[in-house]
C-alpha cells in the first residue's frame, strides 16, 4: 500500500534488519558477573569481562539454551556443533580488543517470521520474512565522552563503563525480504513479541535490551539489489519506520539526480528526521576472524534440542489466534501479546472473568497505566485473580466503571498487595446500593424537581438523566446507576 | 645450612616431614643464596629485584621479583601448622619459583615486558592457587622472554638471564629465569610455561628435567596468553621424581578454563620406577639426523644404547609431516598472539603513553611498550589472519597441525613413547642469534611437533657435550608420550635418568658455584 506511495512506479525498496537481543541471564556470557541494568559504573566487573591478562572465558550454559530456544521459536535449524570466533578490532570499550562472536558456524540458520500488516483493502495480510542466521556474541562496554559534543570526536576525555561488557547478545539477521516500512516495523514488533514470549529478554528498546539496525537499498523492480546503506540509532519501532521511509526516498533522489549510492553507515537523527553519514565503508573492515582457541565447540545434539523445545511457550501468532477465537478483538489481542499480558489474561479467565472484559481492561487501562509509570506487568503485582475480582465487582454492581478504574490504580499502587475489593473498601469506593438509603435520596430528588418529573411523565424520557445526575451528585458518584434509574422510574411512574 | 640448597625437593620434603629442618630454615637458606648469587637484597623492594643498571655479567639474573617477606611468612605458617599436627601436602614448605607469566594477586606480573610494568594483578592464576593450596612457598617471579616469545630469555625487557653452566651463554627460553633459578640452586623447583618448547629447551640447556604436560591437563587460567591453543605450564626440577611431584600439584580440571580436560589423570609417580623393560621406544627419524650438532647426536645415541640395555626395544619411526611443524607453529602461534596481545592498549592497565586520541594513545603505547620480537610476531600473525591470506597461512597451518597429530597417533599405535634430541645444539652464546630470528626459531624444531599435537613431552639430562672452548655443557633428550600418557613419559624419563651418569654440577670458569652436591 504505502510502498507504492513511497517510491515512484517501477522502483522497489529492499530492507534487511539486524537485531541484537540482550539476553536476561543472571550472569554474563563468559563470567559470573551480574547483568543488572543501571548499576553504578564498573561495579559488575571482574578480571574476565575487563580483559585482564590471563583471564579466560567460559560459555554461559543458560545463554546457549536461551539462544536455542529463540532459534526454535523462529523456526530455525540448530547447528549440532558450532564454535566461537574472535572478531578483532580496536575500541576502548571492547576490553580484549576482540569480540567473541560467531562467524561461519552460527548456532541457528534458516529461520523465519510471519508478520501481519494491514493490506490495501484494510484487511490483514501475512508476510514471511526469512531469517538468515542467529548467532551468539558478547556486548561491549559503554563509552561516555566528556566534552562539548558528547561524541568521541572533539571530546576532552572518555570514560568507560564495563558493566555491559560481556552481557550475552544474540544477533538475528533477516534476509533482505522486506519491501516496505510497515513490514519492517511489523517484523521488529513481532520479533520483540517472540523474544518476550520465550522469556529470554524483556526486549525493551529504550533500555537497549533489543537494538535494531536497518540495511536499506532501492532498485528497479526485477533488477539486481542496489547498494545498501546501514542505518543506526533506531530507538523505537516508530524511528525504524520513519528512517526507512526517509532513506528510501533519499536514495531514489540521489539516483534520479544521476548520483550513486555509497556503501556507508548512516546515523538516524530522530529530531530532524534525517539520516547522516557516520562512516564510509570504503573497504570492508578486516576483522581477521579466527576460531577462539580459549573456547570449545558448542554441542547441541538432537536430544538436547528436543529437551529445550519442550520449554517452547505458545508463540505470539498462536496466542493471537486463540484470543480472537475467544472474542477478543484482533488489535487488543496484539496489545496483550506485545505487553506480555497473556498469562494474566489467561489467569483472569480461569478465575471466572469474561474474556472480552479481561482483555478490554488489560489492553486499555492496565497497559496505559503501566506505560505512564514505566512499569512492567510483572512488577505491578497485578494478577489474573485481581482482574477477575474487578470484573465481578462491576458485574454485581458494587463498582461503576469509573470507580473500578480507581480500584485498579489502587491495586497497582500497592504493587498487588491489596485486592480490588480491599482498595474499594479502604477508600470507600463501593456504590450506594443500599436500597433504603438510595430510596431516601431518590425521594428527595423527585420532591425537589416537580417540573422535570412532570416532563418525564408527559413522555420526555431523556429528562430522567438530569435526575440521575442529581442522585449521583448527592452520593458523590457512588450510587449504582442501574439501581438509581430503576428507583427513579418507580417513584415517577408509580 | 648451605647444603639445604643442594637437596632435591623430595629430600627436603622428607626432612621437613621428619622435623630435621623447618620450612623457614629452607626458605632463609634460599633467600641467602639468592642474595649471594643473583645479587638481590632479599629484604629490599619486591620489584624490580634488580634494576637494569645494576645487572652484572657474573650473576644469572634468574629473578625479576623476590617475594621474601611473603615467603618467610608462608614458611612460618606452614611450620606452625606442622607443629600443630595439621594435615599438610607432600611438598608443604618446599620453596618454588614461578615464571613471571602466571598472575600473582597483588604481586607484579610483567611477562618480561615494559607493557606490564607496574601492573598488580587483581587475581591469582589457578596454578598460583594450587601451589598455595599445596603449601609450596613461592620465592619470587622469574625472568622470561617478553611474553614468552623467544628461545634465549634475551628478549626480556628487563635484561637477559645467563646460563649457570656458563654465564656467557643463554639459559634457553622463554622460561630461562625458571631454568636458571633451579640450575643455580636459587630454588629447588620452578614453574615454567611451554608453548613451543619454552620449558624443554631451557631444561636441556641447563641440565634440568623440564616437562610440558598434556595440553589441557594444567589450567591456563591466569597464564597470560601467548598462543592459547599451545600454552601449558609445567615443572622444572633437578630430578625426574621432583618434576613429577610438582607436576602432580598443578594438574587437574579447572572449570574456569574451557579447554581444561575433565577426565581422570594418571598417577605420575606410582610406576615411576617400573623401568622400560619390554617397552617399544621410537626414535623419530626426521628429528634425529640433519641439523643436529655432533655432540648432541652422540649423547642421543648413547642414551638409546642405555635404554636398549634396560630391555627397551628401540625402533626407527617416521613422522612424515614433522618437517612442516616449525613453519606451521610459526604461523599458528603468532596468529593467536596477534589477537591475545591486542588487549595491551594502555586503556585499563600497564603502561600508557598519552596522546590526543584513543587511537593514537593505543599506537604510541604499543610502540613504546612492546619489544622488537613481540612486534615481529604480532605483524606475522596479523598478516596470517588477514582476509585473502588466511586460507594460505593460518588455515593451511591448522591443517598441517591436524596431520602432525595424526602422525603421532599412528606412531603411538606402534610404540609406547618417542625419543628425540630436545634441542639441536647445546646452549649458545648471548647475542649469538639475536639478529637472526630464523636461527633462533630453529631451536624449536624438535619441540614444536609435540606442542602442535598437544602430547606430553619432557627433557631429561642425558650427558654433556663439548662447548667448543674446552668446557662441557649439558645435553637433553626429549621423551614424548601419547595424549594423557604423562605417566608413561615420566617412567621412561626416570629409567633414562637412572641409567645416566650425569653430573648435575655446573663446572667451568664461567659457571655459578653450587658447592657440594648430594646426589
Amino acid at each position: 500500500m504505502t510502498s507504492q506511495a513511497l517510491l515512484d512506479d517501477g522502483w522497489e525498496l529492499v530492507v534487511g534488519l539486524e537485531v541484537h537481543v540482550e539476553l536476561q541471564t543472571n550472569t554474563k556470557m563468559w563470567c559470573g558477573c551480574s547483568t543488572v541494568f543501571g548499576d553504578e559504573p564498573n561495579t559488575n566487573v571482574c578480571e574476565v569481562c575487563t580483559g585482564q591478562p590471563g583471564a579466560l572465558p567460559v560459555a554461559n550454559e543458560q545463554a546457549v539454551r536461551d539462544a536455542i530456544l529463540l532459534g526454535l521459536a523462529l523456526q530455525g535449524r540448530i547447528a549440532e556443533r558450532c564454535r566461537f570466533h574472535r572478531k578483532n578490532y580496536f575500541y576502548p570499550d571492547l576490553a580484549k580488543n576482540y569480540q567473541i562472536s560467531q562467524y561461519d558456524t552460527p548456532l541457528v540458520t534458516d529461520g523465519e517470521l510471519v508478520v501481519e500488516v494491514t493490506g490495501d483493502d484494510g484487511g490483514v495480510e501475512r508476510r514471511r520474512v526469512g531469517i538468515e542466521r542467529l548467532h551468539m556474541e558478547e556486548d561491549t562496554g559503554k563509552s561516555l565522552h566528556v566534552g562539548d559534543t558528547g561524541r568521541l570526536h572533539g571530546a576532552d576525555r572518555s570514560l568507560i563503563d564495563y558493566n555491559r561488557c560481556g552481557i550475552p547478545l544474540l544477533e538475528v539477521v533477516s534476509h533482505p525480504d522486506i519491501r516496505d516500512p510497515e513490514t519492517a516495523q511489523a517484523y521488529l514488533r513481532e520479533l520483540q513479541a517472540v523474544v518476550v514470549a520465550t522469556g529470554v529478554s524483556d526486549a525493551r528498546m529504550e533500555e537497549g535490551s533489543i537494538r535494531c539496525d536497518a540495511n536499506v537499498s532501492v532498485r528497479r523492480v526485477g533488477e539486481e539489489l542496489g547498494t545498501r546503506t546501514e542505518i543506526k540509532n533506531l530507538n523505537s519501532v516508530r524511528s525504524l519506520g520513519r528512517a526507512v521511509r526517509y532513506e528510501a526516498q533519499r536514495q531514489l533522489a540521489v539516483i534520479q539526480d544521476g548520483g550513486v549510492i555509497r556503501m556507508e553507515t548512516r546515523h538516524w537523527d530522530e529530531s530532524r528526521g534525517v539520516t547522516e553519514v557516520l562512516r564510509v565503508k570504503e573497504s570492508v573492515t578486516d576483522y581477521r576472524y579466527f576460531p577462539d582457541p580459549d573456547l570449545v565447540e558448542v554441542l547441541s545434539p538432537p536430544q538436547r534440542v528436543e529437551e529445550i523445545a519442550r520449554r517452547l511457550p505458545e508463540l505470539p501468532a498462536a496466542t493471537r489466534a486463540r484470543l480472537t477465537g475467544l472474542g477478543v478483538p484482533r488489535e487488543q489481542a496484539a496489545v496483550l501479546v506485545a505487553n506480555a499480558a497473556v498469562p494474566v489474561f489467561d489467569e483472569a479467565v480461569a478465575a471466572g472473568a469474561e474474556a472480552t472484559a479481561a482483555a478490554n481492561w488489560l489492553a486499555g487501562d492496565v497497559v496505559g497505566q503501566l506505560a505512564a509509570e514505566d512499569l512492567s506487568l510483572a512488577a505491578s503485582g497485578l494478577t489474573g485473580a485481581h482482574l477477575a475480582e474487578l470484573t465481578r465487582l462491576i458485574d454485581d454492581g458494587t463498582l461503576s466503571n469509573t470507580l473500578a478504574k480507581e480500584a485498579l490504580a489502587g491495586v497497582i499502587a500497592s504493587r498487588g498487595a491489596s485486592s480490588p475489593a480491599a482498595v474499594a473498601a479502604e477508600r470507600g469506593l463501593e456504590q450506594v446500593s443500599d436500597v433504603g438509603e438510595l430510596q431516601r435520596i431518590v425521594d428527595d430528588v423527585v420532591a425537589a424537581n416537580p417540573d422535570t418529573v412532570a416532563a418525564i411523565r408527559s413522555g420526555n424520557d431523556k429528562a430522567i438523566g438530569a435526575l440521575v445526575g442529581q442522585v449521583m451528585k448527592a452520593t458523590k458518584g457512588q450510587a449504582d446507576p442501574r439501581k438509581t434509574n430503576e428507583l427513579l422510574r418507580t417513584a415517577i411512574h408509580g | 645450612m648451605s647444603d639445604l640448597t643442594n637437596r632435591t625437593a623430595a629430600e627436603l620434603a622428607d626432612d621437613l616431614a621428619s622435623g630435621e629442618v623447618t620450612s623457614r630454615e629452607v626458605v632463609d637458606a634460599y633467600l641467602a643464596r639468592i642474595a649471594a648469587v643473583d645479587g638481590v637484597d632479599a629484604d629490599g623492594d619486591v620489584w624490580p629485584a634488580k634494576p637494569a643498571a645494576a645487572l652484572r655479567s657474573d650473576e644469572p639474573h634468574a629473578y625479576l621479583a623476590v617475594t621474601a617477606a611473603a615467603a618467610r611468612a608462608h614458611a612460618d605458617d606452614v611450620d606452625a601448622r606442622r607443629a600443630a599436627g595439621a594435615p599438610l601436602g607432600p611438598l608443604a614448605g618446599v620453596p618454588v619459583a614461578v615464571k613471571d607469566i602466571l598472575t600473582t594477586r597483588g604481586v607484579a606480573t610483567t611477562c618480561g615486558s615494559r607493557m606490564l610494568e607496574g601492573w598488580l594483578p587483581p587475581y591469582d592464576a589457578t596454578v598460583t592457587r594450587q601451589l598455595a593450596a599445596a603449601d609450596l612457598v613461592v620465592l619470587g617471579k622469574t625472568n622470561m622472554d617478553e611474553f614468552a616469545m623467544g628461545s634465549s630469555t634475551e628478549s626480556s625487557a628487563f635484561g637477559p638471564t645467563r646460563n649457570p653452566w656458563d654465564l656467557d651463554r643463554v639459559p634457553g627460553g622463554s622460561s630461562g629465569g625458571s631454568a636458571a633459578a633451579v640450575a643455580a640452586r636459587l630454588a629447588p623447583l620452578a614453574i615454567g610455561t611451554d608453548t613451543g618448547g619454552s620449558i624443554r629447551q631451557p631444561a636441556a640447556f641447563t641440565g634440568l628435567v623440564g616437562a610440558k604436560p598434556t595440553y589441557g591437563t594444567v589450567s591456563r587460567y591466569g597464564l597470560v596468553a601467548f598462543a592459547s591453543s599451545l600454552d601449558q605450564a609445567g615443572p622444572f626440577a633437578r630430578t625426574v621424581e621432583d618434576a613429577a611431584r610438582l607436576h602432580t600439584v598443578i594438574a587437574g580440571h579447572d572449570p574456569r578454563d574451557s579447554t581444561s580436560v575433565d577426565a581422570p589423570l594418571p598417577d605420575l609417580t606410582a610406576r615411576l620406577e617400573d623401568g622400560v623393560d619390554g617397552m617399544r621406544l621410537g626414535v623419530i627419524r626426521e628429528l634425529a639426523g640433519d641439523g643436529v650438532d655432533a655432540g648432541v647426536g652422540a649423547v642421543l645415541r648413547e642414551a638409546l644404547e642405555r635404554l636398549a640395555g634396560l630391555g627397551a626395544e628401540i625402533v626407527d619411526v617416521s613422522l612424515p609431516h614433522a618437517g612442516y611443524a616449525l613453519p606451521a607453529y610459526y604461523l599458528i602461534a603468532p596468529s593467536e598472539a596477534s589477537s591475545n596481545l591486542a588487549r595491551f592498549d594502555g586503556v585499563r592497565y600497564g603502561n600508557r603513553v598519552d596522546a590526543a586520541s584513543a587511537e593514537e594513545m593505543n599506537a604510541a603505547t604499543r610502540e613504546a611498550g612492546f619489544g622488537a620480537e613481540v612486534k615481529r610476531r604480532i605483524m606475522i600473525g596479523t598478516h596470517a589472519l588477514s582476509s585473502g591470506y588466511y586460507d594460505a597461512y593460518y588455515l593451511q597451518a591448522s591443517k598441517v597441525r591436524t596431520l602432525i597429530a595424526a602422525d603421532f597417533r599412528t606412531a603411538f599405535d606402534d610404540v609406547d613413547a618417542l625419543i628425540s634430541p630436545t634441542a639441536p645444539s647445546v646452549a649458545f652464546r648471548l647475542g649469538e642469534n639475536v639478529d637472526d630470528p630464523l636461527a633462533m626459531y630453529l631451536n624449536d624444531v624438535a619441540t614444536v611437533p609435540a606442542s602442535l599435537a598437544g602430547i606430553p613431552a619432557i627433557s631429561v639430562p642425558a650427558g654433556v657435550a663439548d662447548d667448543g672452548a674446552g668446557g662441557r655443557l649439558p645435553v637433553g633428550v626429549q621423551v614424548m608420550a601419547p595424549l594423557l600418557g604423562d605417566d608413561v613419559m615420566y617412567r621412561v624419563a626416570r629409567a633414562l635418568e637412572a641409567a645416566t651418569a650425569f653430573d648435575p654440577t655446573p663446572r667451568g670458569a664461567r659457571a655459578v658455584a653450587v658447592g657440594e652436591v648430594t646426589r
